[in-house]
């Protein structure tokens, strides 16, 4: 009765906590603002295909180099007559999709880590050390070292991003999880005979997930900075792919003549990374729950 | 201290090793064969043979990497598979190029972030405070290969005042300064934008310590609370965003010379990760990720010094 009892309190609290990381995230205007650019370029990047009209790769040398808001494409066109509106909307498509792959196996190979390390102490040493190895270089570098080792691709780009998030993740979890592990909780977990896995993945993960979410909104912001980076190099996205930091590459030979082949992809890559590192400040304000004593 | 330094030092040639062992095995397991690269597409299974038993790569692994770990030492980092040049060459003429643009692009960064972090603090919730948040958000975001572009759009293409790129000339030349400006400010915007956000946060919590009231209260000048009692304390932090910072820098450099076409260590990388020329990846690789360390080391020895009660035990 009395486990069942501070089980059902947990729980409420959990709810009442959500809630105020909900209530305390919407008072936040900018991260609002963010919230609202990444669900827009969400549903730009879903829908893509009904709100543009011309194909993002198809080619019309007829009429190439169309300044902004000519008859037809409103964002003009490119050197080879591509409409520059459809491939920003299929570019999002491509970003947020490298963005969230990347993030996503970062996440998965940072907690894994994070979580070892953090509960088994005989493997911490080696773990750690490994991350620190990872950190010795620097993000970019090292994503570039894993595109020479596997050759240039986006796929290979979110597998290159993902590696470079790994150790950041890692650290963080394993902070978490060393002091999470020694709470009463889970040391009456222990006492009942649950399993390590058990405990792990149902009361330390779940208890340790604000961080991460923090870090995974962020991440996406330098996951789609770096990609757009990487293709910029020519080490990502290959034409006529439209991607972002192709499209400005593309368009650096234009500038004279078309600058807005450079300024409007620039101004999408900006407007992305900036909603998601607002929230991502957003919800690690929301998260605290120092803040509402601070404020 | 010195025991300190000593201990880092340690660390620090461990932690070469590891970063050898792994940029070499990652060359090593990359697909395709470095001799059939430097034989080109005419040379015939013996032709290949041949090379692989002159260079050693039939040798084991473990034999390949203590070669390469003892030939590195000594300054002997192997020849371009592209331009049978010896790859310390290629890496000593590009080099200068490359640490111009990262010292020139942290001076940015760091007068431009502590200044605008500083008033930003000083001056909480008015408008110069506004505008700083901005700047920082608006800096953090912003791709520095984009706004390049856009710097060589506005001051070379249509105001004509800097030159759209290339790194020729000594940095202190005005013709060399005039060439370092906008890669510069490319580069330490970002970096500006982060230090910027770590100082005001800094010093907003230093500044609300009792130890400032106290001095506030014994009468001390303004001027001296600032310099004197809350700077030097909200320094530990932005040491730490300074020093991570180089990293990102140096980083950059590879995007920044790409963007300004200049001479430098990262474009090198880049070609040489395009044509698969491997030996060239790794020295190029080793000689970034050694910097790396090696500034972190000496962020490190300064953490001790502005606070001495700091052990790294």
């Amino acid at each position: 009765m009395a486990l069942a009892e501070t089980v059902a309190l947990k729980e409420k609290k959990r709810e009442k906590y959500i809630i105020t990381t909900i209530r305390r995230l919407f008072k936040n205007k900018l991260a609002v603002a963010g919230l609202i650019i990444v669900i827009l370029q969400i549903l730009m990047a879903i829908f893509a295909p009904a709100i543009t009209v011309h194909d993002p790769i198809k080619q019309n040398l007829a009429s190439s180099e169309l300044p902004m808001f000519s008859a037809g494409h409103w964002l003009g066109t490119d050197n080879y007559g591509r409409d520059v509106w459809s491939r920003i909307v299929y570019g999002a498509r491509i970003s947020l999709v490298v963005g969230l792959i990347a993030v996503s196996l970062g996440l998965i190979g940072g907690v894994l880590l994070g979580m070892l390390a953090g509960y088994y102490p005989k493997l911490d040493a080696v773990i750690m050390r490994f991350v620190d190895l990872l950190f010795s270089f620097p993000g970019i570098l090292l994503a570039m070292l894993i595109i020479a080792i596997l050759g240039t691709s986006l796929v290979n780009v979110a597998i290159a991003i993902s590696i470079w998030s790994i150790p950041t993740c890692a650290r963080i979890v394993r902070g978490s999880v060393l002091s999470i592990k020694e709470k009463e909780y889970i040391m009456a977990m222990r006492s009942m005979g649950a399993s390590d896995l058990r405990i792990m993945a149902r009361h330390i993960l779940p208890n340790a997930a604000a961080p991460i979410i923090v870090f995974a909104t962020m991440r996406m912001a330098t996951a789609i900075l770096s990609t757009a980076s990487l293709s910029y190099l020519g080490l990502g996205a290959q034409p006529p792919t439209p991607e972002w930091g192709a499209m400005i590459s593309q368009g650096q030979d234009f500038m004279w003549t078309s600058p807005h082949l450079t300024i409007v992809p620039g101004i999408a890559i900006m407007l992305t990374v900036f909603a998601f590192n607002v929230l991502g400040d957003g919800l690690r304000d929301a998260l605290d729950p120092n803040m509402d004593i601070q404020q | 201290m010195l025991a300190l330094i000593i201990r880092r030092i340690m660390q620090l040639v461990f932690l070469l090793f590891g970063i050898s062992f792994l940029v070499f095995s990652s060359m090593y397991i990359a697909p395709g064969n470095p001799a059939a690269i430097i034989g080109g597409p005419t040379a015939t299974a013996e032709d290949i043979a041949a090379i692989e038993e002159n260079l050693g790569l039939d040798d084991p692994f473990l034999v390949q990497y203590a070669r390469y770990v003892s030939n590195a030492v000594q300054g002997d980092f192997g020849y371009s598979y592209q331009t049978s040049q010896p790859v310390a060459d290629a890496i000593a003429v590009r080099f200068p190029n490359t640490l111009k643009l990262a010292i020139a692009s942290m001076i940015v960064a760091v007068v431009i972030g502590i200044i605008t972090g500083l008033v930003s603090a000083l001056k909480q919730n008015s408008l110069l405070d506004i505008s700083a948040t901005t700047f920082a958000l608006a800096g953090i975001s912003i791709p520095n290969f984009w706004l390049g572009a856009l710097l060589i759009l506005v001051f070379s293409v249509n105001l004509q005042w800097l030159p759209v790129g290339g790194m020729t000339n000594p940095f202190y030349t005005v013709a060399g300064i005039k060439e370092l400006i906008l890669p510069a400010i490319t580069l330490g915007t970002g970096s500006a934008a982060m230090i910027a956000r770590m100082t005001r946060s800094s010093m907003l919590e230093v500044i609300r310590a009792d130890y400032v009231r106290t001095a506030r209260a014994k009468g001390v000048k303004e001027k001296n609370v600032i310099w004197i009692h809350t700077l030097k304390n909200a320094m530990i932090p932005i040491i730490t965003v300074i020093g991570l910072n180089f990293g990102f820098l140096l980083g950059g450099t590879i995007i920044t010379e790409k963007v300004f076409a200049i001479n430098g260590v990262g474009r090198l990388m880049i070609d040489a990760i395009a044509a698969r020329d491997f030996p060239m990846v790794q020295g190029s690789v080793l000689l970034v990720a050694t910097l790396f360390v090696v500034v972190n080391l000496l962020v490190d020895i300064i953490y001790t010094y502005i606070d001495p009660r700091i052990k790294f035990d």
